[in-house]
């Protein structure tokens, strides 16, 4: 085989990957999902052209109305189409993992290795900052953060890269650790490469693998979230397509008239729905990841 | 062992004063001004805002009011809470019960029921056991706690008529609201107080209105407890002791159960501090949607009226109690196991 080996070992990590039923699946409803998102403004024309994440509504009766030919998921509370809000607020969704994510793993590599691979004071600032935004779970925190910063969907994104690259620093730089004093490291030291060509030649490329998984399961989380910082109504303000504001909608019509308790069920199902299955994608995707990457399962 | 338990004792305090001032931070970007409001009440008022920001010293450089501040959350004065019309440490009591007995409930189960689980699919690795098991912790680790409140609700509330949202009946709250000497709230949950005070009707109403927040809770947080404790589980079963144990002669129940579910079950403290995490922020969630007067219900609802006060109180105690868990599971973690030297 005359391929450069880490060619070979990504070949060998994709079969690996797509051999795995589970991964077929998630990548199947991840691929769905993009294509909704890219074809949203073909699948469910806008009818505000200026902003089209404003779902569309005909009257203001609070009592939702079910699936018809007009509106083929029904309305919900409100008389929002659900059919357009699930379709923009995909994008949404997209939105938020990938800044979130995008910043917190951007975030987390840069000071992960100058602490994992430096060590010493550098090491021991960070670790204790880390420590202290550690301390409050997510949702809490991202709470304090909104309320200071003012609602919204934009200020609940932010405040979520504020605190996620926690778990990106604390996973490289372990990562890191063990690699720092292996043979070829020190090598490529003595040979005189730079510390900045070590870290993203030789020590990254290892110790990255952790961190991909965990950026596709945190896909998945950052979008719980979300949703439910919206569902309690710190998020966009009403109409704007998100999942977890149309949920919020649904609420008080989670349980129908006597006679018929599953009345509204389109009100909660299809946006439920569609939250459950875009973060079961990135989480099967992730566990995969994790089943392809683990070296004492990698090759037997 | 010592060294080290004092060495992690000065980091807590560290941590502790770093929380501290970044909540204090969060709150300080507020504008003078607008921190100011919060003491007017009537329009009229309006004009003394200046005056307000000089008498409390609002526009003081930050260490002169964090100090002040500080000061204060020592002698337990956390400020006034708008969403409770009361100081906030005063409500805060009243609170803390509410989410105390859901997490009382709920956490033997969780960890039995992940330690159960968790130690079949380890035994049992790579059959539909296991496969079935896996499915469950991916697909409730999919689930939104607050949606699958949501349809919880729906199901047992709405179809079958079973289990009311709320933490008591409307009646029998007003009962013990309206006969303080009957009824004495001795720990203020209300399971144990009506057993104190001979009122079964009153623990069981409490129970079946915790039936579902807790169903809820169990089955989004048991996935991790469940996944950690597996792959320990297959961990420990590939060790040597187990292969020298199963050439003596010893029977598979022996092995799997004294052997190696003990040493498996050390992986599951490591990672029993970041449920105390999640259990937290899942309290918030189920207490939402089931309408839990509990500390996460407080947290939303004073998060939605921008009462800042409480949101600093709540982070500050989840912090020091997730700080101070994970400091005692560490010590414990090296009482169990002698192999690990803390240094």
């Amino acid at each position: 085989m005359g391929q450069h080996p880490r060619l070979r070992e990504l070949k060998f990590t994709l079969h690996r990957i797509f051999r795995n039923p589970a991964a077929i699946i998630g990548f199947t409803l991840l691929f769905f999902f993009t294509a909704v998102a890219i074809f949203a403004p073909q699948i469910a024309p806008p009818k505000y052209a200026h902003n089209p994440y404003i779902m569309p509504h005909k009257g203001y009766s609070p009592t939702p109305k079910p699936p018809s030919k007009a509106s083929i998921f029904g309305t919900t509370s409100g008389q929002y189409d659900i059919f357009y809000g699930a379709v923009w607020g995909t994008r949404t969704a997209f939105k938020i993992g990938l800044f979130v994510v995008g910043i917190a793993t951007i975030v987390g590599i840069a000071l992960g290795a100058i602490s994992g691979y430096y060590g010493g004071i550098i090491d021991e600032i960070l670790m204790r900052i880390t420590d202290i935004i550690w301390a409050i779970p997510t949702v809490v925190l991202a709470m304090a953060i909104v309320v200071a910063f003012g609602r919204g969907l934009d200020k609940i994104m932010i405040a979520l890269a504020l605190i996620e690259w926690r778990w990106y620093v604390r996973v490289l730089r372990s990562e890191i650790l063990t690699l720092r004093d292996q043979d070829f490291v020190h090598a490529a030291r003595l040979m005189g490469v730079s510390d900045l060509k070590i870290i993203l030649r030789h020590i990254l490329p290892n110790a990255i693998y952790p961190v991909l998984i965990l950026a596709s399961m945190d896909m998945g989380s950052m979008v719980i979230i979300a949703a439910f910082m919206s569902f309690v109504g710190l998020g966009a303000p009403p109409g704007y397509a998100d999942w977890g504001q149309m949920v919020a909608l649904a609420r008080n019509y989670i349980v129908g008239p006597p006679d018929d308790p599953f009345k509204f069920w389109y009100t909660i199902v299809v946006p439920g729905g569609c939250i459950v299955l875009f973060v079961l994608a990135w989480n099967l995707i992730g566990d995969a990841l994790r089943d392809a990457f683990d070296p004492r399962l990698r090759r037997r | 062992m010592l060294a080290y338990i004092i060495r992690r004792f000065l980091l807590l305090i560290v941590v502790l004063f770093g929380v501290s001032v970044l909540l204090f931070g969060i709150l300080m970007t507020f504008s003078p001004e607008r921190r100011a409001a919060t003491y007017v009440t009537s329009p009229q008022q309006a004009k003394d805002i200046p005056k307000i920001i000089r008498q409390f010293g609002l526009d003081d450089p930050f260490y002169a009011q964090y100090f002040r501040w500080i000061k204060e959350v020592a002698k337990g004065n956390m400020g006034w809470s708008l969403v409770s019309a009361r100081p906030v440490s005063e409500a805060f009591w009243t609170y803390l019960p509410v989410t105390i007995e859901m997490n009382l409930f709920a956490a033997p189960i969780v960890i039995f029921f992940g330690i159960w689980l968790g130690t079949l699919a380890g035994i049992n690795r790579d059959t539909w056991i296991d496969h079935s098991t896996r499915i469950m912790a991916i697909v409730g680790w999919s689930l939104p706690t607050f949606l699958f409140a949501l349809v919880m609700l729906m199901v047992f509330y709405g179809y079958f008529n079973l289990f009311s949202p709320g933490i008591l009946s409307d009646q029998l709250a007003m009962f013990i609201y309206d006969n303080p000497d009957r009824f004495h709230r001795y720990t203020k949950l209300y399971t144990v107080d009506g057993i104190l005070n001979g009122r079964l009707d009153v623990t069981l109403d409490a129970m079946a209105h915790l039936v579902l927040p807790v169903m809820t809770y169990i089955i989004v947080v048991v996935a991790l407890n469940m996944r950690v404790m597996r792959s320990g589980m297959i961990e420990e079963l590939s060790k040597d002791y187990v292969i020298t144990a199963l050439a003596k002669g010893a029977d598979k129940r022996t092995i799997h159960i004294k052997h190696a579910r003990r040493n498996a079950l050390l992986p599951v403290i490591t990672v029993a501090g970041q449920m105390v995490a999640y259990s937290m922020e899942g309290s918030v969630a189920v207490e939402v949607v089931f309408n839990r007067q509990g500390i996460g219900w407080w947290l939303a609802e004073s998060a939605i009226q921008l009462d800042m006060p409480v949101l600093m109180c709540i982070c500050l105690f989840m912090g020091v109690v997730f700080v101070v868990t994970n400091l005692t599971l560490d010590i414990l973690y090296a009482y169990i196991d002698p192999r690990i030297r803390l240094t």
